[in-house]
């Protein structure tokens, strides 16, 4: 049967079990576009590409899918450039679907042309520019395909407008056969053994949680290798969850602002069992100052991950639920050989320790019982409101870090934010996209900051007209808040273009404006009442202003390029430790 | 650490766009290129890179790695220090009637040839190993050389063993 290449692109998604894109369409995508009403396919029609890449994004995050978005040419292309920059960073599995002009008229700056293959070529993990319509079915699969397999990531299928309304013959065929790309998931059998060798010799491991975790779908997985072995888990900012932090062996998160307990464990860690991370800056600190005594077993699906920032004593390749399981077996049969003992670590004494610390060194937070509602009462009251089932999406800045610290997740996905790009606009859309993809019984909340909210408040009108009843909380300190902590802390207080005034805009009139409820807060004898009002608006969307102490800072903190040894547990400490410095060299 | 010279295989698809994914990576992750060539392999589908990288042991293996990574790479290997290495020269002389001979004196003795005589200069053609060219430049240098253009080195391992062995089979799959 011959079709249009623009059918020959819904049939092939419907085929892939795509039934959510989020699109905006144009001129040169309006082939597909019209195919679209006659395909089983709902579209979220957003209100700037950027939402629909993020949107994607977040269907991806919540539910382990794939997500879809679909642009035209140009300046639509050109708009993903940062959600898809943000898919590749964080390893999220994104079909971004372009238009484009004519063939003929690729290499003459035509109207609304851009080399999209070209710009987005670091910012994939493939892309396509198909030439001709029968392509169309094996590059939209391949890239399927690759998308979700080994290290997810973003691909990109770049569709001329002739080449859309070309016919081809149409036939489904559900193999995909890529010679250059055979992920290997499946752990080396020697290199399992010597993990558990180490393990069983080390008397202060700790297993380094990573968002690799979460992608494989491996909660399950972790908590038994843990549970198995008495191995303390931290979970990084792309993990929290994948472990509950309820849970006797998690120790919270690492970090530049991760708990103290975690960082510590880190750095007094004799072996790292890492599991789906990449030492990343963010957590390691100084990297030569990095947990200085400890040897790594190290367990990614990008072998690329492996030995890049930190040589690994066992490097093991392959897909860390599968590693996982390997290892679960393999202490099985030890075990049925009476040689089950040999792979436990003697780890009391080391527990014991992590306990009394963190027990020494909690979050602290001075909030008063009248007047200032403190950033982080908020995001407690935010979690105690909608509840320990909710997906929580985060912007990026102190909010994020204060969602990330003070929630006790308990499931890996149900923490989603914009960690390794740290992009600024994630969290409206990015929740807009985690909703649709969970479904109406799970809440999503967006906790985002006034900066951040301000970069892609014009999805509100994309949750209205859709349905999509999203909880967006906006953290509002009148500040660019970690821009303002680091000029307060590092830059002798002086304050430069970090003011947002907290009345721009009047966030009560924009939620109006949109048909919304909404709600604010500014003094902590309000919060609860009114939180509890908005959560018990599920079936809309919902706006609540929280108006907090401006000059509330995150800590724990580790200096930026500093050892994770110099740890600030607060601001009188970093003051301290500066005016000790200024002594010193006075002498 | 010593930024030794690596001289790097690498099968690729035969599709547009591959080179620039290839040299963009490098580009971006900043890896040291010192030469590039391009060329057909025995299967239409397949292309053949030879990178020369300057890198430590360290970065060479992060290099491989993220080769590997691209979707159209389809295998990487290292050559050696025995692996036959080539270059391939064109050299523009000044070269007036009292000093052609002894220009094509050179050549000879670098097993060059002459590819062109014009009025007054003579074009040379030589391949080797990169030494052995610059050496001949050295030599030629003193009667003046107008311009000179040198290829990319290209490389084969020596004894009967082929980049793809072991993988012809996925390879022939490209077509």
């Amino acid at each position: 049967m011959r079709i249009t290449g623009a059918e020959a692109v819904m049939r092939t998604l419907e085929a892939l079990g795509v039934d959510t894109v989020f699109g905006y369409p144009g001129g040169a995508i309006m082939p597909a576009y019209d195919t679209l009403l006659d395909a089983g396919i709902h579209h979220v029609l957003v209100r700037h590409e950027q939402g629909a890449v993020h949107m994607a994004e977040g269907y991806a995050h919540a539910t382990g899918r794939v997500g879809v978005c679909i642009v035209t040419s140009g300046p639509a292309a050109t708009n993903l450039v940062t959600g898809l920059t943000d898919a590749m960073m964080d390893s999220i599995p994104v079909l971004a679907i372009t238009g484009q002009v004519a063939s003929t008229a690729i290499g003459t700056d035509a109207f609304q042309e851009a080399d999209v293959t070209g710009i987005t070529m670091p910012i994939t993990k493939h892309n396509e520019l198909v030439r001709s319509a029968d392509r169309i079915r094996d590059a939209i699969k391949e890239a399927f395909h690759v998308a979700r397999t080994g290290r997810p990531g973003p691909v990109l299928v770049d569709l001329p407008k002739d080449v859309l309304n070309a016919t081809v013959e149409w036939e489904w065929d559900p193999d995909v056969d890529l010679p250059g790309y055979r992920p290997t998931v499946r752990g080396h059998g020697r290199m399992l053994r010597e993990a558990l060798e180490l393990i069983g010799a080390a008397t202060r491991p700790v297993i380094y949680a990573g968002g690799g975790l979460v992608r494989a779908g491996a909660d399950a997985e972790l908590r038994a290798f843990a549970e198995r072995l008495g191995l303390p888990v931290v979970t990084t900012l792309m993990a929290r969850g994948v472990i509950p932090d309820t849970h006797e062996l998690a120790l919270g998160m690492p970090g530049m602002h991760g708990h103290y307990t975690a960082i510590r464990a880190l750095q007094e860690a004799d072996l790292l069992v890492v599991l789906g991370a990449r030492f990343d800056d963010r957590v390691t600190g100084r990297l030569d100052a990095f947990a200085p005594h400890a040897r790594v077993v190290h367990v990614d699906v990008d072998p690329a991950e492996i030995g890049k920032n930190r040589e690994a004593d066992v490097p093991l390749v392959g897909d860390v639920k599968i590693v996982l399981g390997q290892l679960l077996e393999l202490l099985d049969d030890l075990a049925a050989k009476g040689r089950g003992d040999e792979s436990v670590p003697d780890v009391a004494a080391w527990r014991a320790h992590l306990a009394a610390m963190a027990e020494a060194h909690p979050l602290r937070c001075e909030q008063p019982d009248e007047g200032v509602l403190k950033p982080q009462t908020a995001i407690r009251a935010i979690h105690a409101a909608w509840g320990d089932d909710a997906v929580y999406v985060a912007g990026v800045g102190q909010h994020q870090m204060w969602a990330s610290q003070l929630i006790p997740y308990s499931r890996g996905g149900q923490w989603i934010n914009s960690g390794g790009l740290g992009t600024m606009g994630f969290a409206v859309p990015a929740a807009i996209g985690a909703k649709v993809g969970v479904g109406r019984d799970v809440p999503v909340v967006a906790i985002d900051g006034d900066g951040c909210f301000q970069m892609t408040l014009q999805e509100l009108a994309t949750a209205v007209q859709h349905d999509i009843p999203v909880a967006f909380c906006v953290i509002n300190n009148g500040y660019l808040g970690m821009v303002r902590q680091w000029q307060t802390l590092f830059y002798e207080d002086r304050l430069s273009q970090v003011t947002l005034p907290q009345d721009l805009p009047d966030l009560m009139k924009l939620a109006d404006a949109y048909g919304i409820p909404g709600f604010r807060v500014d003094r902590v004898e309000d919060l609860a009442a009114t939180v509890e009002k908005a959560a018990a608006i599920t079936d809309r969307p919902v706006l609540v202003e929280f108006r907090v102490d401006p000059d509330e800072m995150v800590f724990p903190m580790v200096p930026s390029g500093a050892s994770n040894d110099e740890v600030l547990e607060s601001a009188e400490e970093w003051h301290a430790r500066r005016l000790a410095a200024a002594g010193v060299e006075g002498e | 650490m010593a930024r030794d010279r690596h001289i790097l295989g690498v099968l690729v698809e035969n599709r547009p766009g591959v080179l620039a994914r290839i040299s963009g990576m490098f580009a971006r992750r900043g890896y040291n290129i010192h030469s590039l060539a391009v060329g057909p392999t025995e299967d239409d589908a397949v292309s053949r890179l030879t990178i020369v990288v300057g890198t430590e042991a360290v970065q060479l293996e992060q290099i491989v790695k993220q080769l590997n990574k691209l979707v159209h790479v389809l295998k990487v290997i290292e050559l050696g220090d025995d692996a036959v290495a080539r270059e391939l020269q064109l050299v523009k002389v000044d070269a007036g009637p009292e000093t052609r001979s002894r220009i094509i004196e050179i050549a000879d003795v670098f097993r060059a040839r002459v590819v062109d005589v014009g009025l007054d200069t003579v074009t040379i053609e030589a391949a080797g190993n990169p030494r052995k060219l610059e050496a001949m430049l050295d030599l030629l240098r003193p009667f003046g050389v107008r311009e000179f253009v040198r290829s990319g080195t290209i490389s084969l391992s020596r004894g009967s063993r082929s980049i793809s062995d072991g993988s012809r089979a996925r390879i022939r799959r490209v077509v």
